[in-house]
């Protein structure tokens, strides 16, 4: 009897095992390479699957016998799947800067070393377990339509004034992040309300004016072309400029004062199955980021190579255990309750 | 036969083993005390970090109302990635209850309430260094104890640490090669005033008694003390022996001479042929004791004069054509011929009585030797810087062994049987020879049919 009850309770952690209960939420799951492939790189993502598969494609050319698994997620997501639930995978690819870190610190991710992460700024690089591969810019993206007759805002500051000034223009058409929804969005404000002083007063300024509130920057950018839209604050810069479509309905102003910069990051996940082949994955990923040669299929701008004005207000977010502050329940609860103070003002 | 003593090691070798190893304990030493102190650094500076993160956070704690809120300082976690990419822990909590933070990270709170400590402990399979803080404050009316513990993993100190650990082993390693440089040079130098003294006692001519009066270490005072009162007290006995046996050679030499005189006397008296011929026996032992005595006082002469050499301008050529005509009887009394072969002045710098003294030996034991009817050449010739002064005879020369011989005193020739002579003769021309820095040189003709003995002054 007893050695039925044993068996019988090792087939079933087996089962257990095979087929592990997903509580995450999974938003798209895509196959790049043969079917029959030997090696089966997993990669769990928070980017849209269209924007990498051009630097995927590439990867897998002559590599007959790998294919990737591309599971996307929301950060929150990713969180829950790696932490939570031990889900298996090899990498993990995020815009979530603070998540990462915290996967890396509580001692999800592998540490990772090669000719490739030499190329990687310092401020790019975690104790070599957190590697960015991509600069995104947190953007004002407004309708040219909406400020016609008006200067167009260069910083947060004219911004301010502008909006001040014309409050029957712009009342209901000033958009950002609900950053309850949002980790990008909340990576941002925390950011702002930690580097500029005007953050804060452009929020109220923004709640006067009965600021709409949006899950996600795709939104705002189409709702801001459509004209629904005056201004959308706190916009990925790199989602707006990639819509060649609505070039002419939208401007994107990158704020001269400071323009803070997301870094998308990889991490190789501890215990990953195909080890060597995440990291040269990852070696891919940040020879087409940081690389002195222009790889075509590489989606996001250099902005490490424009030495332009506008390159020089830009400020990477730091990678590091300062982002683990804004992830503290209690400081999130605090800033939370500040800023919907300041946005919704009722 | 010179005895060598047994050595008991070498005095510098001990020396520098001892400095060297002085020196490797130095090293050593250096070494493990810059580690430990690099190794109290890292740590205290990660403390003192992790001191100020804390209290950060600490002071960012307060009470809303019935609750506590934490509004933890971006600086306070952002700080401990300034000093190194370590990973980062923390906990907060109120009354023992969890507030904020890493749930099971250790803690090590204290009773009274307040004030900090440090301790090092292992979270998520690391080893982490922790300081808990903790703040006593008043909620709901009642006194609560905030405690905060922040965290980080000693990775950057771990790197500080084998760093200086990389530069005390080469600053040991760097240590110990200059003293143990330092070591050699200081034995050797400690050494060399004893070498110096070793050399200059070893370098001195066999005759040389004079003390040693150079500048000598404060240690070394007592040994060459004792050494020159040894010196003085073998000089005198020397002396006084030499003395001596000129004395006697001279108090011997007069009544030989008496009783030489009577034998011949008494030779041509007497008429049987044995006692004639027994005459005759007698009158040859005493030829040779006489020459003997003679040699002997000659020898003290010679050796009383080069203690106290007496340079003059003479001319060697002038010296060895009055001595050359002096011993032409003596010569023609074996029918020898006796032929000076000079070229000229030959002035050198010498002691006249002493030079002479050594020609004549030479030139006495040529015509010893030499059988009836041959011939002797004195030559008085100049080769560069060196005036040679060569006797050649018809004797049949030295016998091919043992000629290096010849020169010390008492020895003889194996032709020397039935022939008169101390075994002096030579001995006084080398030591003149010595005297005035020159050399004697003795070789055989090239048909080998005679010697030829060269008093070499350079």
């Amino acid at each position: 009897m007893r050695y039925l009850a044993i068996c019988l309770s090792a087939l079933c952690s087996a089962i257990l095992i095979s087929f592990p209960l997903q509580a995450y939420e999974i938003e798209g799951q895509h196959r790049f390479g043969p079917d029959d492939a030997n090696r089966v790189l997993r990669i769990i993502s928070t980017a849209d699957v269209d924007i990498l598969e051009p630097l995927m494609t590439l990867y897998l050319k002559g590599q007959p016998d790998v294919a990737i698994d591309y599971t996307l997620v929301s950060s929150g997501e990713l969180m829950t799947a790696i932490a939570d639930e031990g889900a298996q995978f090899d990498l993990a690819l995020s815009s979530a800067m603070d998540l990462q870190i915290k996967l890396a610190n509580d001692g999800f991710s592998a540490v990772h070393e090669s000719s490739a992460t030499d190329l990687v700024p310092e401020w790019g690089n975690w104790r070599n377990h957190v590697f960015a591969f991509s600069q995104e810019e947190a953007s004002i993206v407004v309708s040219p339509q909406a400020f016609a007759g008006l200067p167009m805002p260069r910083d947060r500051q004219e911004l301010i004034n502008i909006l001040r000034r014309h409050p029957e223009r712009f009342a209901g058409r000033v958009a950002t992040y609900d950053l309850r929804q949002s980790g990008t969005g909340y990576l941002f404000a925390t950011q702002d309300a930690r580097t500029t002083e005007t953050f804060w007063r452009l929020m109220e300024v923004m709640g006067s004016l009965d600021a709409q509130l949006f899950c996600c920057s795709g939104v705002m950018i189409e709702a801001v072309s459509r004209g629904d839209l005056a201004v959308a604050y706190n916009v990925l810069g790199s989602y707006a400029r990639a819509r060649e479509d609505l070039a002419d309905s939208i401007a994107v102003i990158d704020p001269a004062d400071i323009t803070s910069m997301m870094l998308r990051t990889a991490i190789l996940l501890k215990g990953a199955n195909e080890d060597a082949l995440a990291r040269s994955f990852i070696d891919h990923l940040l020879r087409s980021a940081w690389g002195a040669d222009t790889v075509p299929e590489y989606p996001f701008y250099k902005w490490h190579l424009d030495r332009s004005e506008a390159a020089a207000a830009t400020k990477p977010i730091r990678l590091g255990p300062g982002l683990l502050v804004f992830l503290d329940a209690q400081k999130r609860k605090r800033f939370l309750r500040a800023w919907l103070a300041a946005i919704k003002q009722e | 036969m010179t005895e060598i003593p047994q050595s008991s090691g070498s005095l510098s070798r001990r020396l520098t083993l001892q400095l060297m190893s002085g020196a490797a304990i130095l090293a050593t030493m250096l070494y493990f005390v810059v580690l430990n102190v690099a190794r109290d650094l890292a740590e205290t500076s990660q403390d003192n970090i992790l001191f100020a993160s804390a209290t950060a956070i600490l002071e960012a704690t307060s009470v809303q109302g019935e609750e506590v809120e934490v509004d933890i300082p971006y600086g306070a976690l952002s700080m401990l990635g300034n000093v190194s990419d370590d990973r980062v822990f923390y906990r907060i909590s109120v009354a023992d209850t969890f507030l904020t933070g890493y749930r099971d990270l250790p803690q090590d709170p204290q009773e009274n309430g307040a004030g900090s400590r440090y301790f090092t402990d292992t979270y998520k399979g690391e080893s982490v260094r922790a300081i808990t803080v903790m703040r006593r404050i008043s909620l709901n009316a009642q006194a609560a104890d905030v405690a905060v513990t922040v965290a980080q993993t000693r990775t950057g100190q771990m790197a500080t640490v084998a760093r200086m650990s990389q530069v005390a082993l080469i600053s040991g390693a760097g240590f110990f090669t200059v003293a143990a440089v330092l070591a050699v040079l200081t034995a050797r130098s400690a050494i060399r005033p004893l070498n110096r003294l070793a050399g200059s006692v070893s370098r001195r001519g066999p005759k040389d008694m004079r003390p040693v009066i150079g500048p000598v270490p404060s240690e070394m005072v007592p040994l060459v003390t004792s050494l020159n009162r040894f010196m003085a007290r073998l000089k005198t006995s020397l002396t006084r022996s030499e003395d001596f046996i000129a004395e006697a050679a001279h108090r011997v030499r007069t009544p030989l001479a008496t009783v030489r005189t009577q034998a011949e006397v008494l030779l041509r008296r007497v008429d049987r042929e044995e006692n004639r011929h027994s005459l005759r026996e007698m009158i040859r032992a005493i030829d040779e004791s006489s020459r003997a005595a003679g040699q002997l006082l000659d020898h003290a002469m010679v050796t009383y004069r080069t203690d106290h050499l007496e340079r003059e301008r003479i001319d060697l050529a002038e010296l060895v054509r009055e001595l050359v005509a002096r011993l032409q009887p003596v010569a023609e009394l074996k029918d020898l011929t006796l032929v000076a072969d000079l070229e000229g002045d030959a002035w050198l710098h010498g002691d006249a009585i002493l030079i002479q003294n050594a020609v004549r030996n030479i030139l006495d034991n040529a015509i010893k030797y030499s059988p009836r009817e041959r011939k002797i050449t004195v030559s008085v010739k100049r080769d560069g810087e060196s005036i040679n002064l060569q006797v050649t005879d018809e004797a049949g020369g030295f016998p091919t062994e043992g000629s290096a011989l010849l020169t010390e005193r008492f020895a003889r020739g194996q032709n020397s049987a039935g022939t008169v002579g101390s075994g002096l003769g030579l001995t006084i021309a080398k030591e003149v020879a010595e005297a005035h820095g020159g050399s004697l040189i003795l070789n055989n003709t090239k048909d080998g049919g005679g010697a030829c003995v060269t008093l070499q002054f350079v």
